[in-house]
């Protein structure tokens, strides 16, 4: 009897506060919707803008298929990026690297029985290259800002040597279709570019590693507070390492879409600024620049916007000049934002 | 006697409600070293903010300077009034020259360019006096603690302050550099400067002091004139309040014949620690008291591998155990409780779920690194039922809490670990009295279940309160082990003597 009492006064207990605990729990969840969703309207209104701007030219099956394809080299890289800014760090190497991914596949696939080898090259070129950044970041504790303005720069002119600085070509390049080719699924009604089937993927498996492994949420412990962090036991150094060899090896991946795309690369040209457009796609996206804040479809939200944005300036009209005026304007506004969502959180 | 400096009547300051200083009267003469003492938070530095202008006091209290009622208002309004103060931490400039530093603020310029020239002309007589032996153009950042604690003074000179304060300037000196300070200080004193010296050491009391005050507790609990001067007398005025209730611990001479289960030999890091040596059994708790800056957290932060030792190892069961980092300390089964929960503990973006769990997600993991989410779940839904942690739900930011939950969610993490010795640096700092003894009771609690425990703590009730053993710690070494017996409890005299290093000067 004394027993029975006891639970029963315990689950009154415990019923109370889940009681009050309901309601302030969907109003957490709606913080985190709109947290994670803040760029989605921005993202529906600037299509239905650019769809009556352009006279109706936006929601078609074509030029929305241009825009997925568009979108999915930059989406991938800023998958990575998000691995890195979520630590408080930052990787200004991708587009360099991905120019040396996608040289080095090229150079591989032009070999008579290697060829076909050239994807995995390309992506093992940009890991080998993050994992240095991690390590020189990780190690030496240098400041990942540095380490990475230092290899966007040396991993460049890497880029550029291995094709003795010229465009490589290879017009039977194996799997050119990732490139190139759609994937069907309701033949005749609806394909998708097999390059934004890839970014999907990436994306999937990014949420799937951030929010289901251990790794992930020491990843979030990092960005939230290195020192406690480091005190609790957590690897620093080899979660430092891992979201920067993640970032470089989602930069090869990269590479080798491109390379797959245009059966060339040149390793001057190609991917000049892209790292720009990951971190603004990351920032968009709603992660915050100090670290252990953010979601990975935030960031597919916005890489999508900054995709809509270049994909609609062109069909409205605007001249290549306005269009970077714009894009900048676009990126302080999203740190104008980064700002503004944080004064509500914690960490003020 | 002359006329008095200072005179502060009935000086108040109260933080949202709670009382830092309460109606203080103290008077200063000039040509006199006027040392404060009193334990950590009895008052000292918020007295020594309100005097430099950092903090406002309550109105209703009166600062006399000279003779004329003032009002200090604002970071230079100390030094307008002619108060200068040396900080623990130096606040020189250590890219600029001694000069500079001298002049920082009120440089000497002509139609608007620096007058470098001048300045270390205007400098240089000073210097002379103080005995300095470097030249006004030297870099501060070339100079030894001691040297940058002369600009400092030559800071104060220079402003024409005739009341000088010091905090604890003896901190970061030799043995050598120290007698230049005194000797320094007596002579300022001979040439009429009124000195305020905080300290908590005995020895310079003695050595320096012409009248000693005592604050307890924001409260002016006496002054005592030079042939009053007395290390009891002092440690009495300093401590002198009845141990609260609420602390249960009774004797338990089981906890003495248990078999060590953690040592500490020898443990040194080359600055702050220097050579400590400590044993904890199954079932005890264990006090480690001390001054702040003796060195307690800095040996704790050595035990668990977070910074670099140069001698020393830790024995766990009676096995040399090797520990290079934190992760190998909780493997090892040492949790370590850190003294400031925000910027060392907590992380505070991130809910207390994931806080709770943080330290045990991969023993707890499936396929070795996917999360499993019930039993992290269940974890933290028991730790909020057992320690009591109110909150909506396990998903709330650990921001949100208030400081007791806080500090109850960090202790989950560490109890999640099972550890079998537990060190909990400043327990209770900041928080509510109800956390406070729920805290207590789960010390009690896995004291009871077998673990062993180290606490520190600069609280000397609570230490007393809770532990079966006290060690001290003295800049950087153990001072000396105070025990409760069966019929003798532990008391904050012995604590604070050995503190402070009274029993040396009492033994010679």
């Amino acid at each position: 009897m004394p027993h029975d009492g006891a639970s029963q006064a315990e689950t009154t207990r415990a019923a109370v506060p889940d009681l009050a605990g309901a309601q302030e729990t969907r109003r957490q969840r709606l913080k985190l919707v709109i947290r994670a969703a803040g760029m989605l309207p921005v993202l529906l209104l600037l299509c239905l803008g650019f769809h009556f701007l352009s006279d109706g030219r936006f929601f078609t099956g074509q030029n929305l298929g241009i825009v997925l394809q568009q979108a999915a080299v930059n989406t991938v890289l800023a998958a990575g990026m998000t691995f890195v800014i979520l630590t408080g760090g930052i990787d200004l190497s991708v587009g360099s690297i991905l120019a040396a991914a996608a040289m080095a596949g090229l150079t591989v696939s032009k070999l008579p029985d290697l060829g076909s080898l050239w994807l995995p090259v390309a992506v093992l070129t940009g890991l080998v290259f993050g994992v240095i950044n991690g390590s020189l970041i990780a190690l030496l504790r240098l400041p990942p800002f540095i380490v990475t303005l230092g290899s966007l720069t040396a991993v460049r002119g890497l880029a550029r040597l291995l094709g003795a600085d010229t465009t490589v070509f290879n017009p039977s390049i194996p799997y050119a279709f990732i490139g190139n080719a759609d994937l069907t699924l309701i033949p005749g009604v609806v394909s998708i570019p097999w390059l934004s089937v890839i970014a999907l993927l990436v994306i999937v498996a990014s949420w799937l590693v951030l929010r289901r492994t251990v790794l992930g949420v020491h990843i979030y412990a990092v960005g939230g507070n290195e020192s406690a962090a480091r005190l609790a036991g957590i690897k620093v150094w080899a979660v430092l390492i891992f979201v920067y060899g993640v970032s470089g090896l989602l930069a090869g991946l990269g590479g080798a879409m491109q390379a797959a795309r245009l059966y060339a690369a040149n390793g001057l040209q190609l991917g000049q600024s892209y790292e720009l457009d990951a971190i603004t796609a990351v920032i968009l996206g709603g992660t915050s620049f100090v670290g252990g804040i953010g979601s990975i479809w935030g960031t597919l939200i916005g890489a999508l916007i900054i995709a809509v944005l270049s994909n609609g300036l062109i069909l409205v009209g605007v001249s290549d000049i306005w269009q970077y005026v714009i894009k900048g304007l676009v990126i302080i506004g999203a740190v104008a934002l980064d700002r503004y969502r944080l004064q509500g959180s914690a960490r003020t | 006697m002359s006329n008095p400096i200072l005179e502060m009547r009935g000086v108040s300051k109260s933080f949202f409600g709670i009382k830092a200083l309460r109606s203080v009267d103290l008077t200063v003469y000039p040509g006199e070293i006027h040392a404060l003492m009193g334990e950590n938070g009895a008052g000292k530095s918020t007295l020594m903010k309100i005097l430099s202008g950092a903090y406002t006091p309550d109105p209703g209290g009166k600062i006399i300077i000279e003779g004329k009622p003032v009002h200090i208002d604002g970071p230079l309004g100390g030094r307008a009034a002619g108060i200068s103060i040396i900080y623990q931490e130096l606040s020189l400039a250590p890219n600029l020259s001694v000069a500079e530093n001298i002049y920082l603020g009120r440089e000497i310029s002509r139609s608007g360019l620096l007058a470098r020239g001048a300045m270390r002309a205007g400098v240089g007589p000073m210097l002379e006096r103080l005995g300095a032996d470097f030249a006004p153009s030297t870099l501060v950042a070339h100079l030894s603690m001691g040297q940058r604690q002369l600009v400092e003074i030559a800071r104060a000179l220079h402003a024409r302050s005739k009341i000088l304060i010091m905090d604890e300037p003896t901190t970061a000196l030799s043995a050598g550099e120290t007698e230049r300070l005194f000797a320094l200080i007596r002579q300022l004193r001979a040439e009429g400067l009124a000195i305020i010296y905080i300290s908590h050491r005995m020895d310079e009391v003695y050595a320096l002091g012409d009248r000693v005050t005592v604050l307890r507790d924001g409260r002016l609990v006496g002054s005592l004139d030079k042939p009053e001067i007395r290390a009891d007398t002092i440690v009495r005025l300093m401590v002198g309040r009845d141990v609260s209730s609420f602390y249960k611990k009774d004797h338990d001479p089981q906890a003495r014949r248990a078999p060590p289960v953690f040592a500490a030999v020898d443990m040194a890091d080359g600055q702050r620690v220097r050579g400590c040596s400590l044993t904890v059994r199954a079932g005890e708790v264990v006090g480690l008291a001390g001054l702040i800056g003796a060195g307690r957290t800095e040996l704790a932060h050595l035990v668990i591998g977070a910074s670099p030792k140069t001698s020393g190892h830790i024995e766990i069961d009676g096995r040399v155990a090797t520990i290079r980092t934190p992760g190998e300390a909780l493997d090892a089964g040492i949790a370590y409780l850190t003294e400031d929960r925000k910027a060392l503990g907590l992380f505070l973006d991130m809910s207390c779920l994931d806080n709770i769990n943080l330290a045990v997600l991969k023993r707890d993991a499936k396929l070795g690194g996917i999360l499993d989410r019930d039993k992290a779940r269940d974890r933290a839904s028991r730790a909020f039922a057992t320690l009591g942690i109110r909150a909506a739900n396990v998903g709330v930011t650990a921001g949100q809490l208030s400081g007791g939950n806080q500090q109850k969610v960090l202790l989950s993490r560490l109890l999640a670990t099972t550890p079998k010795i537990l060190i909990l640096d400043e327990p209770t700092r900041g928080v509510d009295v109800g956390a406070k003894s729920a805290i207590y009771s789960i010390i009690a609690n896995l004291a009871k279940s077998g673990t062993a425990i180290l606490v520190i703590s600069s609280d000397l009730p609570e230490i007393i309160g809770i532990c079966d053993r006290v060690i001290v710690m003295r800049t950087g070494r153990i001072a000396g082990e105070t025990r409760r017996g069966p019929s003798s409890p532990l008391n904050q005299e012995d604590i604070m003597a050995l503190a402070t290093g009274t029993e040396q000067l009492d033994a010679s």
